[in-house]
């Protein structure tokens, strides 16, 4: 089991700090911990626990039960696809097999130079527009297998371990 | 000052922040219309809009010239030099020039009732939202009695647009009949159905509609903290519902003495953690109390025993919203809209394989055949449109030959569909429905909470039948079996996700038979 930096440690007692006394405080604690860390470290279970007076068993339950939180350091650019039946109706099923064979990777994988993470999502709330995908936050409509190599052209350079890569 | 020229002079330009928008190059389109502009010499200012919903001319940029606002869509930015040439900034001709906007027939027969102001105003401008009758509402619920507030919302017929149609007023009047103390007034905007996006669009656009609908709310049953529970999937809604709420609390709608009444509302926004069961509303309570959202078995129900043991409203983004209009207009203005028992008008999103995606309020009672022709132009595709989802992922499909029912609650359900919140998502003559079936069932495996057997095992088992089906392995035993799963699903699940999910199973069952049983052995 890795260790916290102790970086990691200050930065996680002072979210625990600042929130504890709100209302039902556990989830915006993993949520300020996922925006300053990138993810929530199996590591911070102890210390969030003993924050908020509960047990670790149940922090564990609350941090994997929601398919936000990562428990690995994503890659620099986080690619997310939608898979539900709006984007399925207009070609979602081709973009998301060409996003993986694109970027090499499965779904919930990083590539192995850490640039990109591929996830799936369902809806993001564009289905005007159709296939839908959303990069390090930012949404994009109507993409195109040819407009997702431009997107993620624009997110950095293809990685090296890509099928069809230059 | 003409409608043309802000205050500075300059020509304002109309570019909207809405995410449906941004997704197709609005923020690269800002750039290059203020880089033209500075070119030319020409001072024009942009006001940050939300969309008026027709997705398709996305982004669709509007000019306020001395004739009203003229509108120019789908606009990229590199056809700014052109639209510039063409005299844009006074309304000159170009192939891009939809016209005034009110008066192009998509919009013209429209019903705008809760998106009266989406689109045309700066969301953050609460002078705006003052301007175009915004807090008329709030103003007129603070002279009524708390009785006759919820007797207004009552008799409107306002029923609950997240899904469930349940009457609002009654939920209202459940809170309000507790004993003193602290109650809430939650708000969610879980909006997780695919092809949805009213909320969305409602709290990018008009977040402070919203604002005002939850603190009548919390006027009407005593109700002094709200909460927005919204869906993580929609970062630029909540950027701009937290510069609303801080701008409805800088003027005095929002905080210890609302309006000057003496009374208080307090309101936040939290964020959901990628959970589609968190829109089921006792789960949604689990989840704003930091916990696993896992649902709640009822009674006791949350008007009674809500957030954190208190009497607490839970409400669509959609049904709050409308509250201000129906309090400012009046209860009879409102049910003067629908049909039968479904009163008002419904925010209907048109999305999937269709020409013309987008927002189209009307009242009840339009036929799908309409909308989907009409509004929506037939399939993106220029194929058959052969069936379509109303209702999100726990909706049924509707076949073509059924395109003459009406949009409305009970004529829905008279043909085993739901309305839900509104979502209709049409497929074309290539959709292979068994393949949508096994979608059904993995959707719900992978959002089940797990904690009744019926939802957290039968919707993997489910997954497992229909791939036999697909590989063609004796299909029509394997065909029962799944007919028998869904009964045992619908009839033993805790909640609306697994008894709600083999919902599109079935119905592909019953109007796409071929589509499960003639398949090749693989």
């Amino acid at each position: 089991m890795q260790t916290l930096s102790s970086e990691q440690r200050d930065v996680v007692s002072r979210i625990v700090a600042e929130l504890k006394d709100r209302p039902g405080p556990l989830l915006e604690v993993l949520h300020a911990i996922q925006a300053a860390l990138g993810y929530v470290p199996r590591e911070v279970i102890p210390l969030v626990a003993e924050g908020l007076n509960l047990s670790r068993a149940d922090v564990h339950g609350v941090v994997t039960f929601y398919h936000h939180f990562r428990d690995a350091e994503p890659g620099r650019h986080v690619v997310q696809v939608c898979r539900a039946e709006s984007c399925q109706a207009v070609g979602g099923e081709a973009l998301a097999d060409h996003a993986r064979k694109r970027l090499g990777v499965e779904f919930h994988e990083s590539t192995p130079d850490g640039r990109f993470s591929l996830e799936p999502v369902y809806c993001l709330g564009n289905c005007a527009c159709s296939p839908a995908v959303m990069i390090d936050g930012q949404l994009h409509g109507r993409v195109t297998p040819e407009r997702f190599d431009a997107l993620i052209a624009e997110s950095g350079h293809i990685p090296e371990h890509s099928p069809e890569g230059p | 000052m003409t409608a043309a020229q802000s205050r500075t002079g300059k020509t304002l330009l109309y570019v909207p922040a809405d995410a449906g928008a941004l997704s197709l190059g609005a923020e690269a389109l800002c750039r290059a219309i203020v880089s033209e502009a500075t070119r030319r010499e020409v001072d024009v200012q942009i006001v940050r809009n939300g969309s008026r919903g027709a997705y398709w001319l996305e982004p669709l940029v509007e000019v306020a010239t001395a004739a009203g606002r003229i509108a120019y869509g789908p606009v990229s930015a590199t056809d700014v030099p052109s639209l510039f040439d063409a005299g844009w900034l006074e309304g000159g001709a170009h192939r891009l020039r939809q016209g005034e906007p009110g008066s192009m027939p998509w919009f013209a027969s429209q019903q705008r009732l809760t998106f009266a102001r989406v689109g045309l105003i700066d969301p953050l401008s609460v002078t705006d939202y003052v301007n175009r009758d915004g807090y008329q509402g709030l103003r007129r619920a603070l002279s009524l009695s708390p009785q006759e507030l919820i007797e207004t919302v009552t008799r409107s017929g306002l029923r609950g647009r997240g899904g469930a149609a349940f009457p609002t007023g009654i939920k209202w009047r459940t809170v309000l009949e507790q004993p003193a103390g602290q109650k809430y007034v939650t708000c969610n905007a879980d909006e997780g159905d695919s092809g949805t996006f009213a909320d969305r669009m409602l709290m990018e656009g008009d977040p402070l509609s919203l604002i005002e609908g939850m603190t009548i709310a919390g006027i009407a049953t005593g109700a002094t903290q709200g909460y927005i529970y919204l869906r993580a999937e929609y970062p630029d809604a909540h950027r701009i519902l937290r510069q609303a709420i801080a701008r409805a609390y800088e003027a005095r709608y929002l905080g210890a003495d609302v309006m000057g009444s003496g009374k208080r509302f307090d309101l936040e926004v939290r964020l959901g953690a990628g959970a589609y069961i968190c829109g089921e509303e006792t789960s949604m309570l689990e989840s704003l109390e930091g916990r696993r959202g896992e649902v709640r078995v009822r009674p006791p129900l949350p008007a009674i025993k809500g957030l954190f043991g208190r009497p607490t409203i839970v409400n669509n983004v959609v049904t709050l919203a409308t509250v201000p209009v129906i309090v400012h207009q009046g209860a009879d203005f409102y049910a003067g809209y629908g049909a039968g028992k479904s009163r008002g008008t419904l925010p209907i999103q048109l999305a999937g394989n269709i020409k013309r995606g987008g927002l189209v309020e009307r009242a009840f009672g339009l036929s799908l055949r309409e909308l989907l022709y009409e509004y929506g132009g037939g399939s993106a595709s220029g194929r058959p449109i052969r069936a379509v989802q109303i209702g999100g992922p726990l909706g049924a499909y509707v076949p073509a030959s059924q395109f003459d029912t009406l949009i409305d609650y009970e004529a829905l359900a008279g043909i085993g569909a739901m309305l839900g919140h509104g979502g209709i998502v049409a497929f074309d003559d290539t959709v292979d429905m068994a393949r949508m079936a096994r979608y059904a069932m993995e959707f719900c495996a992978i959002e089940s909470c797990g904690k009744c057997t019926p939802c957290r095992i039968g919707s993997t088992r489910g997954v497992e039948i229909v791939e036999r089906i697909l590989a063609g392995e004796d299909p029509e035993r394997q065909v029962a079996k799944l007919e028998e799963l869904c009964e045992v699903m619908v009839q033993g699940s805790l909640c609306g996700l697994g008894g709600m999910a083999p919902f599109p199973v079935q119905s592909a069952l019953k109007h796409f038979r071929g589509d499960f049983l003639a398949r090749p052995r693989s």
